[in-house]
Parts: C-alpha cells; structure tokens; sequence
C-alpha cells in the first residue's frame, strides 16, 4: 500500500514476455502418432523383429521421442515437456488397454464356437470328454451360481457390519485390531483359505466335498474386500448429515440404519459386485473343497459339485485335447460373460440408488 | 410449548482441551436470543451443548447444570435422544438428506420416530414448509430430492424438517452464513415469525443481523489463543448495541476488535 510504483507504457524489456507463441497444429499428436507407427512398424520389419510387441514398444518410443523434439523445436521447452506428459499418459492408457481388449476378444474368438444351447444345458454325464465334443457346463454354471450366492450371503452381511463397526463405533484398541486382521485377510492367497477350511471343516469336522464347503472359503476371500470397500463409502458420508439426523431426536442405530446407509448403498452394492466378480472366478479353493464333477448336483450341501473355473481347468489341463480345449474356451466366455454381467448390474444399481442432486 | 434454558456453571471439553468455561445463562422462551463473539470463541460449542450434540464428538464432555423448564438435560437418566426431540437444531451448512424426496426430509424426524399415517404426515409437510415460508416454492414438487433445492431454499427446508417435530427450543448454528442476502432475509423473517412459539437460539457473525432478529444478545470472548471460552455479558439486544456494560463488548461491537 506505502509504495509507490511508476505506471510505464512499455511491458519491461528484461523479461521479454509475449502472450502468444508459435503453436503446432490441432493434428500434430495425431500425425506424430501415426508417423511413428508407420515408422515403428518399418523399423520392426526391416530389422526382422519377430514378435509384434516389439514393434509396438519401438512405436510408443519414436512417438514419445518425436513428439518432444518437434514440440521442443517448434514451441518451446515447457510446451515440449507438457506434451510429453500428455503422450506418456496416453501411451501408458494404450499399454493397459491392450491386454484387456486382446483378452476379451481373443476369448469371445475361442468361445464362441463352442456356445450353443445344448452346451449351456447339458452336463458331462456319460460324455467321453476326450473322445467327442458334446458335453457342456449346465452343471458347473449351477455349481458356480450357487457357491458364489451361499458366499455372498455370509460374506457380505459379516462384511457389512464390520464396515459399520469400524466406522461408526470402533475406538480404541479393539477397531485397530480389526482393521488390522481385516488388512491381513486381503492379503491371503485363495490357497490358503481352501487349505484352512478344508483342514477345518472337512478333516478336522469331518464335513465332506461340498459346494458349501468351497463356499466358505470364498466367503473368507470375500469378506475382507466387502469390509475395505464399505469401510471407504461409509467414510465418504458426510458427518453433517448423522448430526442433522441427531438433532431431529434420531437414535444412533436408526440413523445408521435409515441415514448413514441409504446414502451409501450404491457404493457399496458396486463394492460388494465387484467382491463377487473377484470370487467368482476363483479355482484353488473349489478345487481343493468342492472336487469337481460331471454331472449336475443342485444341492451345495451334499456331494462334490462343479464350478466354472474348475471346469475351465480340467477341461485344459485334463481333456488336453481340441475338444476340452473348445469347451475351456467356451467356459471362459461364459464366465467372463457372468462378472461383466454382474459389473453392469452393480452399476446400475449404484447410478439406481445414489443420491440425487439433479435440479 | 416454548421453554425457558437456565444455564449454570457450564463447561466444555474436547479430550483435555476446555473450551468454554463456567457459562451461567438465562433465554427466555418466546424469545430470540443471539449470541455473538470472535472465532473460537465457543459460541458454537456452547450452542451445541444445549440439546447434548456437543458429545457426540469423541473425546467430547460437558460439565454444569442446563435446565430446560425444570429438568436438568444432564441429569442422571436423561436420554439425549429425547433432549434431541425437544431442542431442535439447524445447522451453518444446509443438510437436507440427499437420499430423500422434499417431502421425506420434512418428515423424516417423525418418520424415523415411528409415525406412518400419511394424513398425519401430509399434514406436517403442509404445516411445517408454510412455517418455514417455502410451501409456495416447493408444493408442486414434494417428490423431487430434496438436494435439488437452492442454497437458501434448501436451509428453509432444513428448518422445516427441525420445527417438524415439534421441538421447545430452535438452536440456529450460524444458519444464513452460506447463504446470499435475499435468502437471508427470508430466514431473517422466518425467525421472527417462528419466535411466537419457539425459544430461539441463534448464532451469528454478523452483527447487523443479532441486532435485526434478537431479544436479547450474548457476548462470548476469549482471553487469548488456548484459553477457554467465556460469556462477557447477556442483556436487551438494544443494551448491547447502544450502552452495553462491559468495555470490551463495546470494542467488539464497534469495530476496535476481533
């Protein structure tokens, strides 16, 4: 405020700022991207590169390298460096992008031919898996529903209350136990819960191969997800709204019940969908409790069932042949069919029940 | 309906921390009473302490004598979900219930409470968005979420869902601080109007608006950084603002500090 500055006409020559500057063209990226493709690939073809991978890290190398010099060239230093964040972003977009879409369309490739109706509606029973392809998964999509379901429904109420302990009573000592245990349970390979549970439940019970029993090792690989993912959404509710509800003379309990998780419920519904897709495609334990069959058994409590993954498995690894191959591939689509359908309804229950603020 | 507070000898705590110390007050029913004083001071907290939420805040504790007519609310077997019902409270930010219809939140203290007649509930819907001057504005869209509302609108609706259930005494926790003139003054209205039945509390920053609502006016003030906070007088608002007793709310109130 005290000091006086001097207004001069003239910007001061010694910084020499000018507010535009030579830019490249909207189609630069675009052009450099597809020159260094074109150039990648020729690279890659005259040197005798066999695998296409190589081709592609050269390219993605070229269009960062390209891309900075001829930003450096024409813009500037700053620019050239922020455009070169930019093409690491989209490159490292690309590189996660790709396995995924490969994946995808590599399985529906394979699947497809073996999905027919008679495929989805038939078990192995008396099928000759390495003589003939006939046969289908009727009895492992059973098995998998079914396990995944009695998992669900012990995994996701356990989970979800913990989740409201932790976050809206847990003080002191005993909620730092809890989370502790529960951030070690993320971290058990399914291994080890099927070991544990079939060292539990089956020898040290007595229980026999059962669809339940392999339940209940997903519910262990299940729970610890379910707790993290509520945990975080019930964190995200924002206290004003339980202290409004306290103020209306509410009782804690009816405010997490009626307030707290309502708020929360398309959070944790995705959480809980996507805990599932995780289990779902789980083997080690089913193979361990479960035991696999051919023929259908709709009763998880009695008697060894199939499951999908397992199926995929024997299918690959046991048939070892074009037709238990085929099948393994039309499994696989089918089961990655079932998560992504679990996924879309997941997000739509979350778009369904969050709240609205649209005027 | 309306109750007289008498507060004695009150102090408040976070964990170890004191933040108002030996508060002894009287606010008369059918009244509004503003309480006015610098950040921190702990106009807020002891607001809060009034209908118990000071302890829902872990590590928080209250001690001293708050009379709602002739029941201490922190007697022996006091619940304070019914202090809660009773002592009704807004808040500085609008919190309408984001998962609820306009309808819902107006409802939704009864509703929770167990009342499901929906010609009892149409009728408090009717009642209490009237009360809140917002019946006009919202009547034509009750199922519409509630967080679709303005910023002004939507306290409105705040105050509709605390004078729902009926409570003695209204608690206003800086209530128009996030909101722009126009909006203000319609609470400012509100208040005035809602004083026929309810005790009002109200705190405010501004002091233009202590002098335009209240009855009676408290200063809180604190000794320094650290140091608890305490009520420095209570007297008619005109008192306060034209004569008031002590030196230091004079300073305040005309500018010299804080």
């Amino acid at each position: 405020m005290s000091t006086v500055t001097t207004v001069t006409d003239a910007t001061p020559p010694q910084l020499g700022h000018r507010l535009t500057a030579a830019r490249l063209p909207r189609w630069a990226p675009g052009g450099i991207a597809l020159a260094s493709i074109a150039l990648g690939c020729g690279i890659g073809a005259v040197a005798g590169l066999a695998s296409h991978l190589q081709w592609g890290l050269l390219s993605a190398l070229l269009f960062l390298a390209v891309g900075y010099a001829v930003s450096a060239s024409v813009e500037g230093r700053r620019q050239a460096k922020d455009r070169f964040a930019t093409s690491l972003v989209w490159v490292a977009f690309i590189c996660a992008v790709v396995p995924l879409v490969s994946l995808t369309f590599y399985t529906v490739q394979q699947g497809i031919g073996a999905i027919s109706p008679e495929f989805l509606t038939h078990s192995m029973k008396g099928v000759v898996a390495t003589l003939s392809p006939d046969g289908g998964i009727y009895h492992a999509i059973i098995g998998t529903v079914e396990q995944v379901l009695l998992a669900t429904l012990i995994a996701a109420p356990i989970g979800l209350l913990t989740a409201v302990y932790l976050v809206e009573y847990g003080r002191g000592r005993l909620a730092k136990a809890v989370t502790f245990f529960v951030d070690v349970m993320t971290g058990v390979p399914s291994v080890v819960a099927g070991l544990f549970i079939l060292s539990l439940w089956n020898i040290l019970l007595g229980f026999q191969y059962s669809g339940f029993s392999g339940s209940l090792a997903l519910a262990i690989l299940m729970m610890p997800v379910v707790v993290r993912s509520t945990e975080e959404m019930l964190k995200l509710v924002p206290n004003e709204l339980r202290e409004a509800s306290y103020a209306l003379g509410v009782p804690r309990w009816k405010t997490i019940l009626r307030i707290v998780l309502p708020t929360a419920i398309g959070g944790i519904t995705t959480g809980v969908m996507l805990a599932v897709a995780r289990i779902t495609g789980e083997t080690a334990p089913v193979m361990m409790l479960v035991f696999g069959a051919d023929f259908i058994n709709g009763d998880p409590f009695n008697g060894p069932q199939q499951s999908l993954p397992l199926y995929i498995w024997q299918q690959y690894s046991q048939v070892n042949n074009e037709f238990g191959y085929s099948r393994a591939w039309g499994a696989a689509l089918v089961l990655i069919a079932f998560v992504m359908g679990l996924n879309l309804i997941a997000r739509g229950i979350a778009r369904w029940r969050s709240p609205k603020g649209g005027r | 309906m309306a109750k007289r507070i008498d507060v004695s000898g009150l102090s408040a705590y976070y964990g170890s921390t004191r933040a108002i110390e030996d508060i002894s007050m009287t606010i008369e029913p059918r009244s509004v009473t503003a309480f006015i004083g610098p950040s921190g001071c702990g106009k807020s907290t002891f607001l809060r302490t009034l209908n118990r939420m000071h302890e829902v805040i872990p590590g928080a504790r209250v001690e001293g004598k708050v009379m709602l007519d002739d029941e201490n609310l922190y007697g022996a077997n006091v619940d304070p979900v019914a202090v809660r019902r009773s002592v009704g409270m807004v808040f500085q930010r609008p919190n309408p219930f984001p998962t609820m219809s306009i309808y819902d939140n107006v409802v939704a203290g009864l509703k929770l409470a167990g009342v499901k007649k929906k010609s009892v509930l149409d009728g408090v819907v009717e009642k209490s968005l009237q009360g809140a001057n917002l019946w006009n504005e919202v009547k034509d869209r009750l199922n519409k979420p509630g967080a679709g509302l303005s910023g002004g609108q939507q306290q409105r609706l705040c105050i509709a869902r605390a004078i729902a259930v009926e409570p003695e005494v209204l608690l206003m926790d800086e209530p128009c601080s996030a909101l722009d003139p126009i909006s203000t003054l319609a609470i400012e209205d509100l208040i005035g109007e809602l004083k026929s039945q309810f005790t009002i509390v109200i705190v405010t920053h501004n002091m233009q608006q202590a002098a335009r609502v209240s009855d009676r006016t408290a200063f809180f003030n604190l000794a320094g950084v650290g140091q608890p906070g305490k009520l420095v007088e209570l007297d008619d608002t005109q008192r306060i603002f034209s004569n008031p007793s002590v030196q230091a709310t004079e300073d305040y109130i005309s500018g010299r500090f804080g």
